[in-house]
């Protein structure tokens, strides 16, 4: 049985730093900017995920106490990675692309992180009523 | 075996840190900055929760939290100052 969890924590850290490696690797290798956003929020969000992992059931098994605070920084890690890369493609879409670069906003006439504050006081104004005498 | 494991993890880890230094010195636009001190975070935690498993103590998962925490926060601070220009309006 030890043998067993020995071998499963020392599974989980040699992928866990292989996804890490790959993660950052990806970063200074991959061309396009919007490519480099892929490798370090996915693989590297599952290196930690391999760390924390073992980490648990290295506690759990030799070190004979349970312990549940990588369960809180995984799922913390996995519910704030998705808002971090979709802020870094807001900056992407901010500085290098135009409105006339980017693809159709369905029944938008431009993406709103193009907005300027006149587009914010027109839509303003579309939506509230006129005023009733 | 488990030795072997960590010293594995943790000699790719200090790799993959090292890569998002040499990124964030000869990045091209600052949307790769960001992103590359998110990933700097993000490693800096498995590295923090690596030592804490060696070590064989608790202690080092509240700071790998709040690293977490303030991964997440200055990351968007930032993005946030680049998209509006200011942080809170």
């Amino acid at each position: 049985m030890e043998t067993l969890f020995e071998f499963l924590v020392a599974a989980f850290l040699v992928t866990a730093g292989i996804f890490g490696i790959v993660g950052s690797f990806g970063l200074i290798k991959l061309n396009d900017q919007m490519s480099r956003l892929h490798a370090p929020t996915k693989a590297t969000t599952l290196g930690v995920g391999g760390v924390l992992l073992a980490s648990m059931l290295h506690a759990a098994a030799f070190e004979k106490y349970f312990s549940y605070h990588e369960l809180m920084i995984t799922l913390f890690l996995f519910l704030t990675a998705p808002i971090t890369a979709n802020f870094i493609a807001k900056v992407h879409i901010h500085r290098q692309e135009t409105r006339d670069t980017m693809p159709e906003a369905g029944g938008d006439d431009h993406w709103a992180t193009h907005d300027t504050p006149e587009d914010e006081e027109r839509r303003s104004a579309e939506q509230t009523p006129p005023a009733e005498d | 075996m488990i030795e072997s494991a960590a010293t594995f993890a943790f000699a790719c880890f200090a790799l993959a840190m090292l890569m998002n230094l040499w990124k964030v010195v000869t990045a091209p636009d600052v949307a790769d900055r960001i992103l590359a001190l998110d990933t700097m975070f993000i490693n800096a935690i498995a590295l923090m929760v690596l030592y804490g498993m060696a070590l064989g103590t608790e202690i080092f998962f509240e700071a790998a939290m709040i690293i977490a925490m303030l991964g997440f926060v200055s990351t968007v601070a930032y993005a946030r100052f680049i998209l509006r220009g200011n942080i809170i309006e």
